[in-house]
């Protein structure tokens, strides 16, 4: 095995008086893809947030290593000019900028036909789309497909995905799923924060986050089922229910744990 | 074929001619113009230099008269009734030298019926003093459409006081719709006034741009009223300053009858010590009538720019594609 591309150890961080991210430890492999799941409000977004750099996200606690090199302390732009990037779950919107100009922006030499390329990776052909602005008559899967089209064309190490598919159509998702393991086959370590079946299979390796900490790792399924029959029972018990139980799977790691009766409970 | 050989100065050639229309021709290309669009003899162009006419070339449907003032030029721009200019017009208007000062009295009559578009470019690529007063009156006839945009280019010196005045009238269901840019290097000194009387079921939509930097000032007035029923009207003003530039936004929509609809919009980046501030006015004479206005004044939004810091960009690259994004 190789050396991790990204080691997060030890991380914490406070936010309005808040830990959101108590004691992270994670790390990834070039060319692995990581999922990253948990709940809504978990601490997912946050950790991409912390690595990335963003504005109110410096760790209070712990390091963050890219390539051994210490990240923290360094500006987005130093972070991303090493090769780490971000896709938003809600993508911002720029009036006036086309799609194609911003789907460009970070090859080190824009070229038309890779840009044509990566749009078309996510089912958006360029000659509808290059020169239209990636502004809010743009729908919101539109808008989420090419910010993972302008993650694509830059090549990065390690690409952060928060969520690329929320909010995209069903056709599309195996679209994304393809996208994602092309981009680790082409060398780029993915960390994908999903809550999606059909993404997470895409993983070499999944974690699984609760309340601001990183609580498993290991094999997708097996992160799958410590969620199903870890953090479901625990969900269901506050009367959430965010779990298809239509899923054969999740319909036999619920009755292997013997809590069979949620489902009868339901019907 | 070029527009040395085929198009005549408008009080006939002269020595120098020739240089001074190469030199126009260069402004005009900064400005953002197509020096090649002059050298078609299907499109209508008029060449102001200073106070020189140096061509004034009409089409059939689209007259020009123009006459040399002490520091400019007057000129009345026709397009006859019921004629569609496929075409658009282009007017090119500039001071080449450092300091000079250039007053267009301008007044163009649009008959009924026509549809026409404008593409003015004004540049003063040199300007260390320079002053550009124009002075419209624009009458829109019934069912009429006239699209005007102009653009301008004021070199890098900020040397430039540009005041664009303009009334204009639109007929029963006519159109005017304008476009104002000034994006490209620095505006100097910026105070466009424009007053538009809307009447019955008449369209009036007026967007203007401007990137203030340095000690930049920009005002911009903007007056329409929707005098007829079903008018409707929209100003959208896209402003950026940055540095110690100062820009004032005045806006004012009055729906004055049943059916009149008008919105304002208005949008600001303030960076340094620059400073922005807007005045929107709403004034309803008539209770079938709505007019609403939306205006924001702020910061570059810090998800735009972190979005683009994730690329790669500098936070001075990721700001200036932001706001040059808002102002295209």
């Amino acid at each position: 095995m190789s050396e991790p591309l990204l080691q997060v150890e030890g991380l914490s961080l406070k936010r309005n008086g808040c830990e959101i991210l108590h004691q992270v430890n994670l790390s990834i492999h070039p060319g692995q893809v990581h999922a990253l799941l948990g709940l809504n409000g978990s601490g997912k977004s946050s950790l991409a947030y912390a690595i990335m750099g963003c504005e109110g996200y410096t760790p209070d606690s712990g390091r963050v290593l890219f390539d051994g090199q210490e990240m923290i302390g360094l500006s987005i732009t130093e972070r991303a000019r090493l090769g780490i990037t971000l896709a938003w779950q809600e993508p911002a919107r720029f009036d006036g900028i086309p799609v194609g100009k911003y789907v460009g922006l970070g090859m080190t030499q824009p070229d038309r036909e890779k840009v044509t390329a990566a749009l078309e990776a996510v089912a958006l052909p360029a000659k509808y789309y290059g020169y239209r602005a990636a502004d809010r008559t743009l729908s919101g899967g539109e808008r989420k497909r090419v910010e993972l089209a302008s993650v694509y064309a830059m090549q990065p190490r390690l690409a952060i995905l928060d969520e690329p598919d929320s909010g995209i159509d069903i056709l599309t998702l195996g679209d994304i799923a393809m996208l994602v393991r092309r981009m680790a086959v082409e060398g780029t370590a993915v960390l994908l924060i999903t809550h999606r079946d059909e993404i997470v299979d895409t993983a070499d390796v999944a974690s699984l986050m609760c309340a601001g900490s990183v609580l498993f790792t290991g094999s997708p399924i097996e992160a799958r089922r410590y969620f199903t029959t870890r953090c479901i029972p625990h969900v269901e018990s506050l009367g959430i229910q965010p779990w298809d139980k239509t899923d054969p799977e999740v319909q036999a790691a619920l009755a292997s744990n013997g809590i069979e009766r949620i489902g009868d409970r339901e019907g | 074929m070029t527009l040395v050989d085929e198009r005549k100065h408008a009080s006939g050639q002269r020595p120098g001619w020739a240089n001074e229309m190469a030199a126009m021709l260069d402004a005009y290309q900064q400005a953002g113009g197509d020096p090649g669009a002059l050298q078609l003899p299907e499109v209508a162009t008029l060449v102001v230099s200073a106070n020189d006419v140096l061509v004034a070339h009409e089409i059939p449907g689209v007259h020009f008269e123009a006459e040399p003032l002490e520091h400019g030029v007057k000129a009345r721009i026709s397009v006859e009734p019921g004629v569609k200019i496929e075409r658009p017009v282009h007017l090119c208007f500039g001071v080449i030298p450092a300091e000079g000062v250039q007053e267009i009295i301008a007044d163009y009559e649009i008959g009924d019926g026509a549809e026409v578009q404008f593409l003015a470019h004004c540049s003063f690529p040199n300007a260390i003093h320079v002053k550009h007063h124009m002075q419209a009156s624009i009458h829109v006839g019934k069912n009429a459409s006239l699209t005007y945009t102009e653009e301008h280019y004021h070199g890098q010196t900020g040397g430039v006081e540009v005041l664009p005045r303009a009334e204009v009238s639109v007929e029963d269901g006519g159109r005017f719709l304008t476009t104002f840019s000034l994006t490209r290097g620095r505006v100097g000194r910026l105070a466009l006034d424009y007053v538009v009387d809307a009447s019955a079921g008449a369209l009036v939509e007026m967007t203007t741009k401007a990137y203030g930097t340095g000690d930049d000032q920009i005002s911009v007035t903007e007056v329409v009223r929707l005098n007829g029923e079903n008018a409707r009207g929209l100003t959208k003003t896209r402003v950026a300053v940055r540095d110690t530039a100062i820009s004032q936004v005045y806006t004012s929509m009055e729906g004055n009858s049943p059916g009149a609809r008008g919105h304002m919009d208005c949008t600001e980046i303030v960076r340094d010590e620059a400073e922005a501030r807007n005045t929107p006015i709403v004034i309803v004479r008539d209770d079938q009538a709505q007019v609403t206005h939306e205006a924001a004044i702020g910061t570059v939004n810090r998800k735009e720019l972190e979005s683009l810091l994730a690329r790669g960009l500098s936070e001075d690259e990721a700001v200036d594609l932001i706001i040059r994004g808002l102002i295209q």
